[in-house]
């Protein structure tokens, strides 16, 4: 059985769609990377998901967690999995931590909340957990206040506190996109080395196809509320087969050859209130078809772990082999 | 820390001195004590002699300067009404205030910040509503109207309280209420956004995030945000114990230092006027004073401020 399994997710603020139904699987000790430019709703699915959204947002769907059905969940039942069984870091990693608090005390709650420590035993593993992520000198840091420290540090923080209840899986919400390139991959590092050495699952959520490509195994395409694509992370590269996703990798500047401009996918991400009836990509798509515009595609198999949502998917799978 | 109130203590001075500055200026220009302390139909010699007297016939900054220097001496002039010194005339009336506004603070605070939490907590409830909507109602009602629906409805239809003075501590109960609710309802308006500013931030959803429970995240996170910009109305409405009542007092014809303000100007009392300007301006500038020293208690981020705005 799948660690957490998301089955026809919807989402919608003041009735305009944020996700238009989102199947998706991960399991114990996998990496996957969901990526998808902004608005896209690749947050939106792991904070409805844990309950995390305002209360104006209307959520219908089911997400299991080994099986035990969250969403809607009462809320000590939410308490318990949020931090202690999923856990999740955010973008902004200044901002994602309580200026008003220490850091050791921002780390203990969480061991308190989920592993029953106190007192001086919470303070000694809060340190180790510093430790264990790389903060410098964390004894001292321990009485710090965030804005005491730097982005990448807190963002440090952020995953130490999130590895305090031992989650099996770990939703990393664009870790690194505040931070600058040299601490964007210390951070991707450290996140691989923690998920192996804890054998915890990682949600990657990027917009950044690179960056998943260092943390991932598999990879979701998300295009307006619905995952268009998905397969493992070296077959995306080499045989994409959704033309979103095509647009994606052709919207990736060469590292060699001469320079050119970059092919931009023109258009725009249709409006959540005024959604095309069938495939939400098909005004942009430079293959698209009748059918395209008649009904919303289904996800269909290219490859063995390979599915993509268009109505293309097995013809262009057989024109680029 | 020194450099920090060394430089709040220097601005807070400069602050009493443009006050009693502007004071002094302004009752000088606005009318002459003597016709009015006198009667108008007093012999002309007695007029001078009171001028004389009092000094008014000196030149504006001659004056300005002997009233600085009897300040620093500690001698605030004394009435022209019946020559007793001014500050003895303003202290005796200032435990008066206090009883009315003190106890009004607490409504103010006892009433206000919950009301203005739950209807945060509630947004675009019917609950935060109808909070909202009695704030509004509570703060856009001048005192003196409001006071004057209560002895309507209290003292005058239902017969239960009295409707002014001080023969006993009923008496107090219409004055304290009507200072209560306005400033109650201020207080409510500005915690409910800034508790909405605060529940909106990243860290809240972190805390969510890591499984902490509803209250413990209003108590333990947002609570203490929240607290930093509320703390600022909270100051100023301490800073306001001493003069906040002036218009209530006149209402409801309490004998505070209110009453005695309204009486000194309407007569030109200049020693007395000046008095409680002084006396203000020293409160709500310590006031503000505190609120600083209490910034840096809640806000770590403000704790080494002097650094410069780089640090």
């Amino acid at each position: 059985m799948s660690l957490v399994a998301i089955r026809d997710l919807a989402v919608s603020f003041d009735g305009a769609p944020a996700l238009r139904g989102i199947d998706v699987e991960i399991n114990s000790g996998e990496a996957l990377g969901m990526v998808g430019e902004s608005g896209c709703g690749k947050s939106v699915t792991w904070l409805a998901a844990l309950g995390l959204l305002p209360g104006k947002a209307r959520i219908s769907g089911s997400v299991r967690l080994e099986g035990q059905e969250i969403l809607g969940a009462t809320p000590a039942t939410l308490d318990r999995v949020r931090g202690g069984r999923v856990a999740m870091i955010f973008q902004d990693p200044a901002s994602s931590l309580n200026p008003v608090h220490r850091i050791g005390k921002q780390v203990s709650e969480a061991l308190s909340l989920h592993r029953g420590l106190r007192g001086a035993a919470a303070r000694a593993e809060a340190r180790r957990l510093l430790d264990l992520v790389g903060i410098p000198d964390a004894a001292r840091r321990l009485d710090a206040y965030p804005h005491e420290l730097s982005g990448g540090q807190n963002q440090r923080v952020m995953i130490a506190i999130a590895l305090a209840g031992q989650p099996e899986l770990l939703v990393a919400d664009e870790p690194t996109t505040a931070l600058d390139v040299t601490i964007q991959a210390q951070i991707l590092d450290l996140l691989g080395t923690l998920r192996r050495e804890m054998n915890m699952a990682l949600v990657l959520i990027s917009h950044d196809l690179g960056v998943i490509a260092e943390a991932c195994e598999r990879v979701a395409v998300m295009y307006a509320g619905r995952i268009v694509e998905e397969a493992p992370i070296a077959r995306i590269f080499a045989a994409p087969a959704h033309p979103y996703t095509q647009g994606l990798l052709g919207a990736l500047p060469p590292i060699d050859g001469e320079r050119q401009p970059l092919a931009a996918i023109p258009g725009q991400v249709p409006d959540p209130r005024a959604m095309p009836p069938g495939c939400a990509f098909a005004p942009r798509c430079a293959v698209r078809l009748d059918a395209c515009a008649a009904a919303m595609p289904e996800g269909r198999a290219v490859a063995e772990g390979h599915r993509a949502a268009c109505l293309r998917a097995g013809a262009m799978e057989r024109v680029l082999a | 820390m020194f450099r920090f109130f060394g430089f709040r203590a220097l601005r807070a001075a400069i602050t009493i001195v443009m006050v009693v500055t502007f004071a002094f200026v302004v009752l000088r220009l606005s009318g002459d004590p003597a016709l009015l302390i006198m009667s108008v139909d007093a012999p002309p010699e007695a007029v001078a002699a009171f001028r004389t007297s009092w000094g008014l016939d000196e030149p504006l900054w001659v004056q300005y300067v002997r009233y600085f220097a009897a300040i620093f001496e500690g001698d605030l002039g004394r009435s022209m009404r019946d020559g007793r010194p001014a500050l003895d005339l303003v202290v005796e009336r200032i435990p008066a205030t206090l009883a009315l506004t003190i106890p009004a603070l607490f409504i103010k605070l006892g009433l206000g910040i919950p009301a203005g939490i739950t209807a945060a907590l509630h947004r675009n409830s019917l609950l935060d509503r109808t909070v909202m909507a009695l704030a509004v109602a509570g703060f856009t009602v001048p005192s003196f109207v409001l006071g004057l629906l209560l002895v309507l409805l209290f003292a005058v239809q239902l017969g239960w309280l009295p409707s002014g003075g001080q023969e006993s501590w009923r008496h107090a109960i219409l004055p304290v209420v009507t200072l209560g609710i306005g400033g109650a309802a201020v207080l409510a308006r500005f915690t409910r956004s800034a508790m909405l500013e605060v529940l909106g931030q990243p860290y809240i959803r972190t805390a969510s995030a890591k499984g902490v429970p509803w209250r413990q995240v209003v108590r333990g996170h947002a609570l203490p945000n929240a607290a930093i910009p509320t703390v600022t109305i909270i100051g100023f409405m301490v800073g306001s114990l001493i003069a906040g009542a002036v218009v209530v007092e006149s209402v409801f014809s309490w004998p505070g230092v209110g009453r005695l303000l309204v009486v000194a100007v309407a007569n030109r009392d200049l020693a007395v006027v000046q008095c409680i300007l002084l006396l203000v301006a020293a409160t709500m500038v310590t006031a503000n004073m505190i609120v600083d020293l209490l910034y840096g208690l809640l806000d770590p981020r403000l704790r080494n401020a002097p650094r410069g705005a780089g640090g």
